[in-house]
């Protein structure tokens, strides 16, 4: 029993550390990508003893800064709301990570221990109400700052979280019907079968036009160019305007974490979460015909970093999306969320039903 | 209390009012857009500027012609060589006096190298507010190749002061054409870029068609000029319609848009930033190589003043600190013949009795330039428009009275028109075409 809540604490623990270590990494990942793409060095002035890393340090610089600076509360704000709102947002997202996979299992003390803090059976409607509970932060932001712009911000943030929610939903009930299960752990298990004896059966093959959907609606829900109208920063500031310190740190943290979580589901529900193509328990078993055992550790270790390196790749296509597009406007933006995203989510179900009835 | 503001009184009751700026990211230099807004839409909309009045004008008038020049730097202060341009020629014209050839075809390469980083400011700052920050950071690393060269030439980046009554300070720095093609190549390069990341991107293409809609004769009545005016199809250009220096000589075109939104804007801005490039490489084969200084030792201005006190020493005599380039022997070429138009060469106001009182002569007081009574108007083209100056001479060394002509003075007087009705978001592409410079508006 204690053994048991041991392994849940240590696994809260390293998903937690994990996602926020990340999320910190991205911050730096995003100052260099940016920098290389726009012939610029980036931030690599911070140091520890003289060692710079390329900048490595800067995340802890910047957190370092955000931590020392006042709190500030604008005098006509609603004080206690206005320290929740950023709470309310971290938290959600935060919490929206515990159900994703990241590894199949081990094996220690005789005990088998799914990499994942909890399986739960309605996982994906788990993670689709954290991140649409994180509404919350933005709303009480604007309406706790007694600000103008910010209620502006928090009202656009609003009507465009609840939008997309509903183009996130529909996108994802093609890939319930083909692999019919709620659970992120039994998703990714079922893709690890083979599609044609040599594609792997992974969510994006059978569903392409519900990842694409799926993945425009998230990034419209990670609030980042250009889909950042309730940020707007040139237009309405943002919901953040009275915003400083920690306070802001959190929110502009939480950007981060919400571009993990997306890439985290989409690894699991389309890009076969922790399965490496044709690498079966016991090894490599190539369609050619080839086969190359693996010990049982070393596929562990093989498939959590395959999970890192995929959600890696969806934070790394998101970053540069990011620093590409310039930013709808709030019509347009509704526009392409109830008059494609909506449409194609419907016409994908459709598709799928019929495909699937066609089969039998 | 304060006095309501129209807006204020013609609010309605439940409408939302906000003020955007004078302290707001999107509004460059200071303007203060009050807004009526119902949720997103803009019921109705009241520019008020003057938060970066400095009095330039009256302030004219109590300068002499010379030393006002550093003055019109801080106008357009993303061109300003074309501000001491315009406010040059007027006097010059004032005064009937030309400049020499090789001055004429320097003030071209500098006017279009400005107009070069004009447009590339106000197309950065709009695409960076539209989200693109990309692009920014594109276009700014294309200006610092063109100030560069600017820098070379004139010692400043900014308040260059270079261009004077009846010449240039200086001739072009030794490696000009180097660091010219240099800035040529990269602007191109980046032109390409920009081109490939915004012409048809339909993000950005949704964020400015269709959207700050100005008709041709709205425009002319407003007064617009400029790439804001010639959007709107109208082919009007004062290096055209009314040529200075050699632009009669050079082969440019004019480009117009079709519909005069914000697009358009975007467009002859940038199609304009080719021609200026095409004109920069043939001013650039047109100014022939600086001849080599006279040969001989060049010995120190001490030392000369040391000698001439037996004699006149007959050495060249070296010229130290000054602008590279704005030595005696060149000072023909650069500068009109007239020694009450153009400040005397160093050289001998250092080293002569002679020469230091020329330059007393020109530098006191009630001396140096003095055009004779009346008025004159001269305009050149700007970065954002036609940049005129009137000035009225009472036959002193100050002017009686200086008005500038600042080009957006009369775009931004349309900003309410085509906002209204429109979206919050609309504020920000329709602004950042327009190129407001607040050093030029509250003159």
């Amino acid at each position: 029993m204690l053994a048991d809540v041991l392994i849940v604490l240590a696994k809260v623990v390293l998903a937690l550390t994990w996602t926020l270590l990340l999320a910190l990494f991205l911050t730096w990942v995003e100052r260099k990508e940016s920098a290389v793409m726009q012939d610029r060095i980036g931030a690599n002035r911070a140091s520890v003893f003289g060692l710079r890393l390329f900048g490595l340090f800067q995340p802890f610089a910047d957190a370092i800064k955000m931590l020392f600076k006042e709190d500030f509360a604008p005098t006509f704000s609603q004080r206690a709301l206005h320290w929740l709102a950023p709470t309310f947002s971290f938290f959600f997202v935060s919490v929206a990570i515990v159900a994703v996979p990241f590894g199949d299992t081990v094996r220690l003390f005789g005990r088998r221990i799914p990499l994942q803090v909890v399986d739960l059976n309605a996982a994906v409607l788990f993670v689709l109400a954290m991140l649409s509970l994180g509404i919350y932060g933005i709303l009480v932001s604007g309406w706790a700052s007694a600000n103008r712009y910010a209620l502006i911000g928090s009202l656009r943030g609003a009507a465009q979280l609840i939008s997309y929610e509903v183009a996130l939903g529909l996108s994802l009930v093609g890939l319930i019907m083909v692999f019919p299960s709620l659970s992120l752990s039994r998703i990714v298990e079922s893709q690890g079968a083979l599609l044609f004896g040599f594609l792997p059966k992974w969510g994006v093959f059978l569903q392409p036009l519900g990842f694409a959907v799926f993945f425009l609606a998230g990034m419209a829900g990670t609030k980042r160019v250009p889909f950042d109208l309730p940020e707007g920063e040139s237009e309405i500031i943002g919901f953040y305007t009275e915003y400083g310190g920690l306070k802001f740190g959190l929110f502009m943290f939480t950007d981060f974490l919400e571009v993990i979580v997306l890439s985290a589901m989409s690894t699991t529900l389309f890009f076969g979460g922790w399965q490496v193509p044709w690498l079966g328990d016991g090894g490599f078993a190539f369609p050619w015909g080839g086969r190359l055992d693996v010990a049982p550790w070393a596929v562990t270790v093989l498939r959590v970093l395959a999970f890192n390196l995929k959600v890696f790749f969806f934070c790394w296509l998101q970053i540069l999306t990011r620093w590409t597009y310039p930013r709808f406007r709030y019509d347009q933006i509704m526009d392409l969320g109830w008059k494609v995203l909506v449409p194609l989510g419907v016409g994908n179900i459709l598709i799928t039903g019929l495909i699937l009835a066609a089969r039998g | 209390m304060e006095p309501l503001t129209r807006i204020q009184r013609e609010a309605r009751p439940e409408s939302m009012l906000i003020n955007m700026g004078p302290s707001h990211p999107a509004m460059h230099g200071t303007l203060r857009i009050m807004l009526e807004l119902d949720a997103e839409k803009i019921l109705n909309a009241e520019c008020e500027i003057g938060y970066l009045h400095r009095g330039f004008e009256k302030t004219c008038e109590n300068k002499t012609y010379f030393n006002l020049l550093i003055y019109t730097d801080r106008l357009n202060y993303v061109s300003p060589l074309i501000n001491n341009l315009g406010y040059v020629m007027t006097v010059e014209k004032m005064m009937g006096v030309t400049a020499p050839e090789r001055a004429q075809l320097i003030r071209v390469l500098m006017s279009e190298l400005s107009r070069v980083s004009d447009h590339l400011t106000c197309l950065a700052a709009m695409a960076m507010e539209n989200g693109a920050f990309t692009v920014f950071l594109y276009m700014m690393k294309a200006r610092e190749f063109i100030w560069d060269v600017i820098e070379f030439t004139t010692g400043a980046r900014m308040t260059t002061s270079y261009i004077r009554i009846g010449g240039v300070r200086a001739d072009l720095h030794p490696d000009w054409r180097g660091s010219l093609a240099t800035a040529v190549r990269e602007t191109r390069k980046v032109l390409k870029d920009v081109s490939g990341l915004l012409d048809k991107n339909s993000i950005f293409l949704g964020r400015t068609r269709g959207v700050g809609v100005m008709s041709k004769e709205d425009a002319l009545s407003y007064g617009w000029t400029g790439p804001c005016l010639r959007s709107t199809g109208i082919p009007y250009d004062v290096r055209k319609a009314h040529p200075y220096l050699v632009y009669d000589r050079l082969q440019f075109e004019v480009p117009v848009g079709e519909c005069g939104d914000n697009y358009d804007r975007y467009s002859v801005r940038m199609r304009e930033m080719e021609q200026s490039l095409r004109l920069l490489e043939q001013v650039a084969a047109l100014i022939p190589d600086a001849a080599p200084l006279g040969g001989g030792p060049a010995i120190e201005p001490a030392e000369a003043l040391a000698r001439s006190r037996l004699q006149r020493a007959d050495e060249r005599v070296r010229l130290s600190p000054n602008l590279e380039g704005s030595e005696k022997e060149r000072l023909p070429g650069l500068t009109a013949p007239d020694p009450l138009v153009g400040v005397p060469a160093k050289e001998d106001t250092y080293t002569t009795m002679e020469g230091l009182i020329s330059h007393f002569l020109f530098f006191m007081s009630g001396k140096g330039i003095r055009p004779p009574k009346g008025d004159v108007y001269f305009s050149v083209e700007g970065g954002n428009g036609e940049v005129g100056f009137y000035i009225v001479s009472d036959g002193t060394d100050k002017p009686y009275r200086l008005h500038l002509r600042a080009p957006c003075f009369h775009i931004v007087s349309a900003l309410e028109q085509l906002i209204k009705g429109r979206f919050v978001a609309d504020v920000i592409p329709t602004f950042g075409s327009m190129n407001m410079i607040g050093g030029e508006l509250d003159r």
